[in-house]
């Protein structure tokens, strides 16, 4: 890295910003053609003048969007909750104890990282309409926690490994059950990893398309993205509506993104270097 | 791809875990076992066992609707492998994978190059390239399509900078559809991949990168023979997401064309969909996710050998 602002680093900086600009484009027009009146022919990057939020009132009525929102959060809150907990209480024995089942327990749930979730989908698919659990959205924190186990089972054992004893015998010394040394010691010291388990996990499943078109599509539970690939298939080529939908849909998660923006880049990069 | 939602794999996974280094004392420390089971019994119920189900039932006539079912051998297998859709789908798969790992893993080294150095806008940029990651891939795909359509944005421009012949309906042609999806998933993803890049290059020690200047290096040789030997671990768990997300890829497809014109665009996941909820084949879907599980398996570890050999 050279540590002096050369006209290199100038004519550098130009182009990325350039890149920047183009690379912002498909949201801009996002936004720009969400705010047109309905009837107007104008291109992507003719700017919407007067701006209208018609689009968004006819949308959040005819999308039931309202709805949608609300179990996409449900369902990524409970399924991020049950991950950080399962995962992490999981990886302690995994990493601490040096026996044949922990280490063969380990690699058991890491192999699941290379299944794709295609092979499961049919036998689950049954099982779940056995159960009686289709359209709800217990099918769906189920199969998220499920297929995200290795991941977060995965980060959570790297880490624990370079973690010290040292706590977790004071804690032993002070008369701690494993339970309670877990709970109130070795937890709260999984901080940074944990953090990176829920950005990614919670970014993944407010994003999860086929799992919920699969489970929920055609019952009163939907999510966000359910709701907008129904909505579209709806309105074909009302683009201005449409938009204002899409744009609706993905507010939550860009408002967390630009909010925790440091800690997510940092977050996605420390927890895939592994 | 749903890459923010694909499990990755690292080269540690097939390292032998850590052992405590020597002198650390194991004494007292007490991790039940039963700490893993919950985890444990959530992941065979919708991991493992479903999964061995689905390639046992390949080799059966099992409808998923019924409990009965009856061993057909390879039956199903033939039918995927005789199957035009299918054979399409396999090579649509195979095809929109290796472009997007390819264009991917080079706008992203790029990317990350760049707001490694010292521009003074780098932060900024960062949040901007990687601000498409987070975006709902089925919402990016309608975006896309928006963008792509005869009159959309890309034509515009391309009519603005006095290309208009090159201006055409590219989700519309077979010949250009899938490639108009790669560039979709290449804007979208290539943040991430900046992001793991950028991961490796800052853990490049400066005193590695002085030395080499010292001994006379140009920026293309320090490049080539410092920076990109020390990034191999970010290379490798790069890849191999671009590749199982490519070989997954479901979302944008659906959102931008649907698998057509024809059979233009089809890929395996969207290929399994249709066979089973709209055909209700399941023997034949579930044939399928079979070859692409090996289809996975089998590149996954290609590619592993292929770069674990070009390590130092």
């Amino acid at each position: 890295m050279h540590s002096r602002y050369t006209w290199r680093t100038l004519a550098r900086e130009v182009s990325l910003i350039l890149l920047a600009l183009v690379f912002l484009v498909p949201l801009v027009g996002l936004l720009n053609v969400s705010l047109k009146p309905q009837d107007s022919q104008t291109g992507a990057l003719a700017f919407a003048f007067p701006p209208t939020l018609d689009n968004y009132v006819q949308a959040w009525n005819q999308a039931s969007l309202g709805a949608a929102l609300a179990n996409s959060f449900l369902i990524t809150a409970v399924s991020v909750l049950l991950i950080i907990g399962f995962a992490s209480m999981a990886a302690y024995p995994l990493a601490r104890v040096t026996r044949g089942w922990s280490r063969f327990t380990f690699y058991l749930v890491i192999g699941g990282l290379l299944i794709p979730g295609q092979l499961a989908l049919l036998p689950l698919y049954a099982t779940m309409r056995d159960f009686g659990l289709l359209g709800s959205l217990w099918s769906v924190i189920l199969i998220n926690v499920g297929q995200q186990i290795p991941f977060s089972v995965f980060l959570y054992t790297m880490f624990l490994r370079e973690l010290p004893l040292d706590y977790e015998e004071a804690a032993l010394l002070d008369g701690c059950g494993p339970l309670r040394s877990f709970v109130s010691v070795v937890f709260p010291l999984l901080r940074p990893v944990t953090g990176t388990v829920v950005i990614l996990n919670a970014v993944g499943i407010w994003n999860e398309f086929f799992t919920p078109l699969l489970y929920l599509g055609g019952s009163d539970n939907t999510t966000a993205p359910v709701a907008i690939y129904g909505f579209v298939s709806q309105y074909v080529s009302q683009w201005p509506l449409i938009f204002a939908g899409l744009v609706i849909s993905v507010i939550p998660i860009l408002v967390v993104y630009f909010a925790l923006q440091k800690h997510i880049i940092k977050g996605f990069a420390g927890g895939l270097k592994g | 791809m749903a890459a923010t939602h694909v499990p990755t794999t690292s080269p540690d996974v097939h390292q032998p875990p850590a052992q405590a280094p020597p002198g650390r004392r194991r004494v007292g420390v007490r991790a039940p076992w039963w700490f893993v089971v919950p985890a444990i019994s959530i992941y065979l119920f919708i991991v493992v066992v479903p999964s061995a189900n689905g390639a046992l039932f390949s080799f059966t006539d099992w409808n998923g609707l019924r409990p009965d079912w009856s061993f057909v051998g390879l039956d199903n297998f033939t039918a995927v492998f005789t199957d035009r859709t299918a054979l399409d789908a396999l090579v649509n798969t195979l095809v929109l994978a290796a472009a997007a790992t390819v264009v991917q893993n080079v706008a992203g080294l790029l990317l990350a190059l760049g707001v490694n150095s010292m521009v003074k806008s780098r932060y900024v940029l960062r949040v901007i390239f990687f601000a498409p990651v987070v975006l709902t891939p089925l919402v990016a795909g309608y975006v896309w399509s928006f963008l792509l359509s005869p009159n959309g944005a890309v034509n515009d421009a391309l009519r603005a900078v006095g290309l208009g012949a090159l201006a055409h309906d590219w989700l519309g042609d077979p010949d250009t559809a899938l490639y108009a999806i790669v560039l979709e998933i290449v804007w979208q993803f290539s943040g991430y991949s900046m992001v793991i890049y950028l991961a490796g290059l800052q853990a490049i020690p400066a005193e590695v990168l002085e030395a080499a200047t010292i001994d006379g290096a140009g920026a293309w040789s320090k490049f080539r023979r410092v920076v990109l030997p020390l990034l191999n671990g970010a290379v490798v768990i790069n890849v191999m997401l671009c590749l199982i997300g490519g070989l997954k890829q479901f979302d944008q497809v659906m959102a931008m064309t649907g698998g057509g014109p024809g059979t233009a665009t089809e890929t395996i996941s969207t290929a399994i969909y249709k066979s089973a909820f709209s055909l209700g084949d399941f023997p034949f879907s579930i044939a399928l996710a079979v070859v692409m599980t090996v289809v996975i398996a089998v590149l996954a570890a290609v590619q592993f050998r292929l770069t674990q050999r070009k390590s130092i």
